[in-house]
């Protein structure tokens, strides 16, 4: 298992369209994707529970990986949160 | 007459009859299923011919607003094939043996309420789209053909709210302007009202708005006001502004995407200045040919500590990627002077102008020199980027900057992060630059002209003291020799040449700096397209 924190940026917060990015990217790997804010999880895969989780800006999360292509999907992510929000 | 204010979203006067918008009321009746299989398929084949019909709209959005606008409609696409929406809806259809209208129905108005009940303004517009893409997948799976026409003539458009999908389905050639009831500057709807060039008003708190169809009104996008049955004076008060606007819009449009080349045919780069990210837009609006000086300095002023790597990377690789292959020149770090940073901890000087400021601070305390070196070549893998330092004042300090750019691009190199050889110039704002020009430009790419310290330095003229405002003149006949000067010496040294400062902007002298062949003027984003006129009209061999 695979795990790390970010801090969103983005003003607007985790809105629709990078949510969009994240699940295409997150759909790409065949490891599960938890995404985790204050208790409240979802499934990295799903764009609806994505959005309902309402991550603004400044908010902390956790994402979880786990599965076969774990190291890469984590390394991936990681960049993809630098570089989108 | 009545009115009615509201929001303005998008600014333009328009004249016409209203049609109301109203959205089919879709009754969903529950009734009984024996056979969940072959209901449960039925809404995948309505599903999918809602994700075709969206495909298709995402291709009109591209083609009318462009992608940014139009990645609402692949986000709808997404959520109409999110897992936790169809095993809902097929939950429902299972367990109680009902309808795919009515599980739809259920499903859609779970997911309304999650998103309505944020307190997130931006996340609540979320509610709208869950509820847009049930109603297309209701649509379809009642037979009914959606009708887009609305109206015969075009019309201001009247609605409670519009979805985006609604907003994209109209027939533009009908549309004049739009006013809705409700909706939010946040919207889809408001984005591309504003992208397609269309009035628009929203919040305009009105009742029983469904009983004005067809009366005539007047849009006005300026103030935020709608006119029912306007009187004889506000008519043709209106018709009047409409005219000027009309007449404005149209010298824009006649300049849009145009050339900046003189009627015998010498060409000039036309660039924006710009300050933070946030005056994209307006660089866009205005057509630039690119950026000629992004200040770097708005990423330090609104901190109160060290802006990081990924903070200026964030910003750089935002405004090479929106500027699509434009150039954009970032400028490093300009701060001293009238220009004060509390983290920076800068002694107080009794001459500031003069002393520790921009590449001085930067050659010194390399560590913050060298983290803006490494976000901004690390986004120049990303777009068009190029570099330049300022307050520049000898051959040495020129080389010890490659130095440490060559150090930093070693030190991506063992990284393996990506990045281009970008071009790197210099500004040349003090008169020992100007001086030296000539040997300064075998080491650079290019020249950039700061005609504001420029004109201080070399007339020593305090730009902060307004009683020397009088004596303060850029026109000054060492000044523009100076810049002759700097132009020859750049040109014959095979680089190329801007003028960054306050008097890039000044048509007074656009002849003047044809004539010395300036290859470049980078100036406020609202100058643009009066100077491309002003380029456009001059004949340089008549001067």
């Amino acid at each position: 298992m695979k795990q790390f924190n970010y801090t969103i940026k983005d003003e607007l917060g985790l809105h629709a369209r990078p949510a969009g990015l994240l699940v295409k990217k997150t759909g790409s790997f065949k490891s599960n994707i938890q995404i985790t804010k204050n208790d409240k999880s979802a499934d990295g895969k799903r764009i609806l529970g994505i959005m309902s989780l309402g991550i603004k800006q400044n908010d902390e999360i956790t994402v979880t990986v786990e599965g076969e292509d774990e190291n890469e999907a984590a390394l991936e992510l990681k960049e993809f949160f630098k570089n989108n929000l | 007459m009545i009115t009615y204010t509201g929001k303005t979203v998008f600014n333009g006067i328009a004249i016409g009859k209203i049609a109301v918008f109203k959205k089919k009321d879709k009754q969903v009746k529950r009734h009984h299923i024996e056979d969940t299989d072959k209901e449960w398929m039925r809404f995948n084949k309505a599903k999918d011919a809602a994700i075709e019909q969206l495909k298709n709209l995402y291709d009109k959005a591209v083609a009318e607003v462009g992608s940014d606008g139009a990645a609402i409609f692949e986000v709808h696409q997404m959520m109409l094939e999110d897992m936790d929406y169809l095993d809902s809806v097929k939950n429902i259809i299972d367990t109680q043996s009902v309808n795919a209208e009515y599980a739809v129905a259920v499903t859609a108005d779970n997911f309304y309420h999650i998103f309505a009940s944020m307190e997130d303004a931006y996340m609540k517009e979320r509610a709208a789209d869950v509820k847009d893409i049930s109603e297309r997948v209701l649509t379809i799976l009642s037979g009914e053909v959606s009708d887009n026409v609305l109206t015969k003539e075009p019309s201001i458009i009247l609605a409670d709210d519009l979805a985006p999908s609604e907003t994209v389905q109209l027939d533009k050639s009908k549309v004049l302007a739009f006013v809705t009831v409700h909706g939010s500057t946040n919207s889809h709807t408001a984005i591309l009202a504003r992208t397609m060039n269309i009035p628009a008003l929203i919040n305009v708190l009105m009742e029983d708005y469904e009983e004005l169809n067809g009366k005539l009104a007047i849009v006005d996008g300026f103030t935020g006001t709608l006119y029912i049955d306007p009187d004889q004076s506000t008519y043709e008060n209106m018709k009047e502004k409409q005219e000027d606007d009309r007449k404005k819009k149209e010298l824009l449009k006649e300049l849009k995407d145009k050339e900046n080349i003189t009627i015998d045919g010498q060409r000039i780069d036309l660039f924006a200045n710009i300050g933070s990210t946030g005056d994209l837009a307006s660089v866009i609006q205005n057509d630039a040919g690119g950026i000629g000086l992004f200040r770097s300095e708005f990423l330090y002023l609104e901190k109160d500590h060290y802006p990081t790597e990924e903070e200026q990377f964030k910003a750089y690789k935002m405004v090479a990627e929106n500027m699509a292959g434009k150039k954009v020149i970032i400028r490093t770090l300009d701060i001293g002077a009238d220009k004060q940073v509390d983290y920076f901890n800068l002694e107080r000087e009794e001459n500031p102008a003069m002393g520790y400021r921009a590449i001085r601070i930067c050659l010194d305390r390399t560590e913050i020199f060298k983290t803006q070196l490494r976000a901004l070549l690390r986004a120049s893998a990303y777009g068009n980027l190029a570099v330049m330092y300022p307050m520049i004042i000898s051959l040495e300090e020129v080389l010890e900057v490659k130095k440490i750019v060559e150090e930093v691009k070693r030190e991506l190199d063992a990284e393996k992060l990506p990045y281009k050889n970008i071009e790197q110039g210099i500004m040349i704002e003090t008169p020992g630059a100007a001086l030296i020009s000539d040997i300064l430009a075998q080491e650079v790419d290019f020249f950039s002209i700061g005609t504001n310290d420029l004109t201080q330095y070399t007339l020593a003229i305090d730009r902060q003291n307004t009683k020397l405002e009088k004596h303060y003149d850029p026109h000054h006949p060492a000044i523009l020799r100076f810049i002759k000067m700097i132009a020859d010496n750049a040109h014959q040294a095979g680089i190329w040449v801007g003028i960054c400062g306050e008097l890039a902007a000044d048509s007074s002298l656009t002849e003047t700096f044809l004539k010395m062949k300036i290859d470049e003027l980078s100036v406020s984003p609202s100058y643009i397209y009066p100077l491309r006129k002003k380029i456009r009209e001059t004949d340089v061999s008549k001067l």
